[in-house]
């Protein structure tokens, strides 16, 4: 418990500061709402077309390439703080790990997933 | 009440209680304090007042000095500054931006045109931002200069600082 | 500079009613009809590239007017090569408000013929797109025209202002 003191108070600092300030917002700022006021803005004129443009595949490609990578990252640092007690069946293993990785890499990259367009 | 004997006033309607780091004031003055601080305007220039607008917001009368940071979109603006003649056919989009502005929301009317249609009392130019909107301050002049702008902005920070009870979700 | 201009009423003897050399530019009267002929000619064989101005003008109650049309048409054309600029006018009667339309020679005339017409009511033909173009689409009147008022009451007022107007009264009042 006392290595992880202040981590706890970090965390309750940071949702009670997350707390109030949504909720002073809710209680103190005026909220007058009117037909006018909820249109959607265009410079003042009456809004056209289409609000929603087509969605690009691409960034949730991306999205999802990043999070099996950091997932990855994820992993290593644990690892890395204990390796020195895992000897050579730890390096060995880890190794084993990142290669599986790499092969997914390759084949991402082979298979055009990192380009933009 | 015990807090009159342990507590300073430094500024009227403030009081520090001394050795600690707590000051106690009603809600208004913090609020307005906030408010006159970052007063955010649009960015409205429709004619030649415009430019001295932006002559005020660049560096030698500099506007960023007052937490006066000038927002593109109404929607996160404070204030609006009419700089410039308001046409009949510009009218009724001022009134939607102004619309679209959230409270508390304030209008300056920067210009002779703003103010009051200025020269140009024709078939074409509204007479003054003030038919179809509510305006704060006026800051006649053709254009008004850098100071004089400065000096409404300023005014309408006094206006806001002697504002009470304009916050609260129940209002 | 004269020489040429002359051989031109000559050529265009139905289109030129007058060409005046004592302004400050060589000016032409045309008559409507043809008219599209002879600038045609001005801008491809004489060389008068460059349209730098089309405006109405409305002679009403004019005291030195010598000729019944009301309105005119002024175009200024340029020759960027000889640097010369020629003036030409046509006059259009208020009861036959229209002229051809110079836009398939020039694009900028495009905005200059809008303007006249916003301004003065006189129509192009041949325009691609007549309509109004600083006035609000549905503006009634042409507001450069000599009896057009200054200022306008509160009746004759457009729709949309005035609705904003009298919204803008009834919150006040509330």
């Amino acid at each position: 418990m006392s290595m992880y003191q202040g981590f706890f108070i970090f965390a309750f600092i940071l949702l009670a500061l997350g707390v109030i300030l949504v909720v002073v917002n809710n209680l103190l700022a005026l909220r007058r709402p009117y037909k006018e006021k909820l249109i959607a803005y265009e410079c003042g004129l009456d809004p056209s077309g289409d609000t929603r443009i087509p969605f690009r595949i691409r960034f949730y490609l991306i999205g999802l390439l990043f999070l099996v990578f950091d997932v990855e990252i994820v992993f290593l640092y644990p690892w890395a703080i204990v390796f020195d007690h895992l000897g050579l069946f730890g390096f060995i293993e880890i190794f084993v790990f990142m290669i599986m990785l790499l092969v997914a890499y390759i084949y991402a990259w082979s298979e055009g997933a990192l380009t933009w367009e | 009440m015990g807090i009159e004997k342990s507590t300073v006033e430094i500024a009227p309607g403030i009081r520090h209680i001394p050795g600690t780091p707590v000051v106690i004031s009603p809600i208004d003055k913090i609020i307005n304090w906030a408010r006159t601080g970052s007063l955010w305007p649009l960015t409205f220039g429709l004619a030649c007042c415009a430019i001295e607008m932006m002559a005020t917001g660049a560096s030698h009368y500099d506007l960023d000095r007052y937490g006066i940071i000038f927002r593109a979109t109404p929607r996160q603006a404070d204030v609006l500054i009419v700089a410039g003649t308001v046409t009949k056919k510009m009218a009724p989009m001022v009134r939607r931006v102004y619309d679209q502005m959230p409270e508390p929301k304030y209008v300056i009317a920067m210009g002779s045109c703003a103010c009051s249609g200025g020269v140009f009392k024709t078939y074409s130019v509204a007479q003054g931002a003030d038919q179809f909107l509510p305006v704060d301050v006026y800051v006649p002049g053709c254009p008004p200069r850098p100071e004089a702008l400065l000096y409404g902005l300023l005014q309408l920070q006094e206006k806001i600082r002697r504002e009470s009870k304009k916050w609260g979700c129940w209002r | 500079m004269s020489g040429w201009i002359n051989k031109l009423k000559d050529q265009f003897s139905s289109v030129v009613l007058e060409v005046q050399l004592d302004k400050d530019y060589p000016t032409v009267i045309c008559n409507r009809e043809g008219f599209l002929d002879l600038i045609k000619h001005l801008k491809e064989e004489k060389g008068f590239t460059y349209l730098i101005d089309l405006c109405g003008v409305d002679y009403l109650n004019y005291k030195h007017k010598k000729f019944e049309e009301r309105f005119e048409v002024v175009y200024h054309l340029y020759n960027l090569d000889t640097k010369e600029l020629i003036r030409l006018k046509v006059r259009i009667k208020e009861d036959d408000c229209w002229h051809y339309s110079v836009t398939p020679l020039w694009k900028t005339a495009n905005w200059f013929e809008r303007e006249v017409y916003d301004m003065f009511g006189i129509k192009f033909e041949g325009h691609p797109d007549l309509r109004r173009v600083l006035m609000p689409e549905d503006w009634e009147g042409y507001p450069l025209r000599k009896d057009y008022p200054l200022y306008l009451d509160e009746e004759h007022e457009w729709s949309v202002y005035k609705k904003l107007i009298e919204k803008t009264k009834m919150e006040r009042g509330k």
